[in-house]
């Protein structure tokens, strides 16, 4: 992708994350979350992963910052007036954040990243090549995949209803009988 | 049309990944640290779709598409647990969560 | 170079053309309800009286097109007490900005050429496309969530929620309608999907979309007119339980752009259906060079002709399918919530994948393209 694009791209996704953890009403943290995340599959396009790309904005910008949207809601969340957390918590953060930094910039600075480019094949990032490769070289990760899927909305339906009569009648007799125990 | 050095494109999801860390460990409300940790996932991305698209190689692609996925699956669980804590405790705010430190 | 301009004129037109058809599709909204309720309309307003003296005073062009936008676009621009400023101006425009840059990758034609050069008749032209019309409706969420609940006002919050979850669960169906579209055309791109819709079969029939996957057309309709939030899908808005739902906070040129979103987004959805399923912009039996009659017959037509009727073809499509939603919209009473989401979750969800599981075995069993 032309360079101007790519430094444009960089510095909104920059800002954007910057402006999810910096701001105080959640609402507007998500939105950042969001315009993060649209730049990062506006990234991913512009290096030929079309389909990827795609994919993030369709499940994670349009679907999984929905499902925090919903939460933020049901919650209510209110804005933050609380000072947060204690200042340890913000030094030795920023203390972990800039070794972490650092490491990273030894191994990104080019003396270390020495990966030649020799153009894409045919078809790199078509929806035939990601085909391909799922079902036939990562096609149990697939399955699993799935079945973790099905797990995840079972485990969520369970974490989030609420209980039937029967169940807290349940757990008061239960309760009662501790008691009598004790 | 050039393709962007690599350097550029790991420094940024570096500095994305720093971003998600720092708000992590500073913000107090469970769900800004969440949405810390979904800004973390989509450094890594970055950084895998860039490795993959150097190399020519469409693995890159297919681990994002996983790592999506399970993101999906976690978001779902996470914030199945955070409107059960809030049910029960009636605060999103995780310096009042302290039931189980001694 | 020149490819750019042409890119951009036609991202302009397909643009304008999208916000045309939403005139006209307002303009069929007040008239064209008033000819199906038996009744008369909006027809005081005018300017000079020019209705009466071409002796048609019902038409009420002036009062429909002029009156309504002026005022519309000249209202008292006021945001409610205690709501977020921010997110109150952002809602609209979040809104409206995903439905107006999805027209620009529907095809409105084959290429054209004038001169030396040869012009693809679509604004542009992604591999992805199919891809990139789920993206767009995805984010087309948010202007409507955020329009609730930046009001500051129970009511428009709760349609603001209805019609998020109203619209994420037709979002399902929609994608499940596309993949079987997309596995019996083989690409995502719309263009390819329009060219491979020419040919006739038996010699007589168009190869049109609706003939290969007739349930993808009943389910892409339903889902469509669910997305876009119109009758009998319309809870959200509810013209007589919520007034006007997560509209409600909003006047002025606010409301205009909201107002604006349901109407092209039912213009969407009729270039969807026709892009899909009735050929695009293909005219049956026309092929590049004039027309192949089923008695025999060839009618030479020169090629700009061919691309020109192809245009018209597309738009006389659109129109019919716009009229179509509209006739739905006067015929149907409103569905209740539990009905509608039961409608979306119980009934289109396990048609779609039903459908696409038949769509697989058919393609398998056929070894290859429909």
């Amino acid at each position: 992708m032309p360079m101007g694009l790519f430094w444009f791209l960089a510095a909104l996704s920059v800002l954007s994350a910057l402006g999810v953890v910096l701001q105080r009403n959640p609402l507007h943290c998500l939105l950042s979350l969001v315009l993060t995340l649209l730049t990062i599959a506006v990234l991913f396009i512009g290096q030929d992963a079309v389909v990827v790309g795609f994919l993030q904005a369709i499940v994670y910008a349009g679907a999984i910052m929905v499902l925090f949207l919903f939460v933020i809601w049901l919650l209510n969340v209110p804005v933050e007036t609380r000072p947060t957390g204690h200042l340890a918590f913000k030094f030795f953060g920023m203390i972990a954040v800039a070794a972490l930094l650092a490491e990273l910039a030894v191994f990104v600075l080019p003396p270390h990243l020495k990966v030649k480019y020799s153009g894409h094949p045919a078809g790199y990032g078509s929806i035939e090549a990601l085909a391909q490769s799922l079902f036939s070289d990562y096609l149990i990760a697939f399955e699993i995949t799935s079945i973790l899927l099905l797990v995840a909305v079972i485990g969520a339906v369970a974490l989030a209803r609420r209980s039937s009569e029967i169940e807290i009648k349940e757990r008061a007799q239960d309760a009662a009988r501790v008691e009598k125990a004790a | 049309m050039t393709m962007v050095p690599l350097t550029y494109l790991m420094a940024l999801s570096a500095a994305i990944f720093a971003i998600g860390v720092v708000g992590f460990l500073t913000r107090r409300n469970i769900l800004v640290m969440f949405m810390s940790i979904e800004l973390m996932l989509n450094a890594v991305n970055l950084a895998f779709i860039s490795l993959g698209s150097r190399l020519g190689s469409m693995d890159g692609q297919v681990i994002v598409f996983f790592v999506m996925t399970v993101a999906a699956a976690e978001a779902a669980v996470g914030l199945g647990i955070i409107i059960t804590i809030f049910r029960n405790r009636e605060t999103v705010h995780a310096d009042d969560l302290t039931l189980l430190r001694w | 170079m020149i490819e750019l301009v042409v890119g951009a004129i036609e991202a302009i037109l397909m643009v304008l053309v999208g916000l045309q058809l939403s005139i006209f599709l307002l303009y069929f909204e007040r008239k064209g309800s008033a000819l199906i309720q038996d009744r008369v309309g909006a027809n005081r307003a005018a300017i000079t009286g020019l209705g009466r003296k071409l002796g048609m005073p019902n038409l009420g062009i002036v009062n429909t097109l002029v009156a309504d936008p002026v005022k519309l676009f000249t209202k008292e621009d006021f945001v409610p007490d205690g709501a977020d400023h921010f997110l109150h101006a952002l809602a609209p425009f979040l809104a409206l900005f995903p439905v107006l840059i999805t027209f620009v990758v529907i095809p409105f034609g084959d290429t054209i050429t004038i001169g030396r050069h040869t012009f693809n008749l679509q604004a542009a032209n992604l591999n992805a496309a199919a891809l990139y019309l789920l993206a767009t409706i995805g984010i087309g969420v948010y202007g409507v969530s955020l329009g609730g609940w930046a009001s500051n006002n129970r009511w428009a919050l709760l349609g603001g929620i209805r019609a998020t979850a109203q619209m994420i669960s037709y979002e399902i169906a929609m994608g499940l309608a596309i993949v079987a579209i997309v596995m019996t055309y083989g690409t995502l791109d719309l263009q390819e999907m329009c060219r491979s819709q020419g040919g006739v079969w038996f010699g007589f029939l168009p190869r049109w979309g609706i003939f290969v996957q007739p349930l993808a057309f009943i389910i892409l309709l339903t889902a469509g007119i669910a997305e876009s939030k119109r009758v009998p899908f319309d809870l959200p808005e509810g013209e007589s339980e919520l007034i006007l739902g997560y509209m409600v906070e909003y006047s002025g040129g606010k409301q205009a752009a909201f107002m604006f979103t349901d109407f092209a987004e039912q213009a969407l959805v009729a270039m969807l259906l026709v892009t899909f399923f009735f050929g695009g912009w293909q005219v049956p039996w026309l092929y590049r060079d004039g027309f192949h009659l089923p008695g025999g017959y060839f009618i030479h037509v020169a090629s700009i002709l061919v691309s020109i009727l192809g245009v018209i073809a597309f738009l006389i499509k659109v129109l019919m399918f716009c009229i179509l939603l509209g006739l739905v919209r006067w015929t149907l009473p409103r569905f209740r919530y539990d009905q509608l989401m039961r409608l979306g979750w119980k009934g289109l969800v396990p048609l779609g994948l039903a459908n696409v599981l038949v769509t697989a075995f058919i393609i398998v069993a056929t070894g290859g393209a429909h």
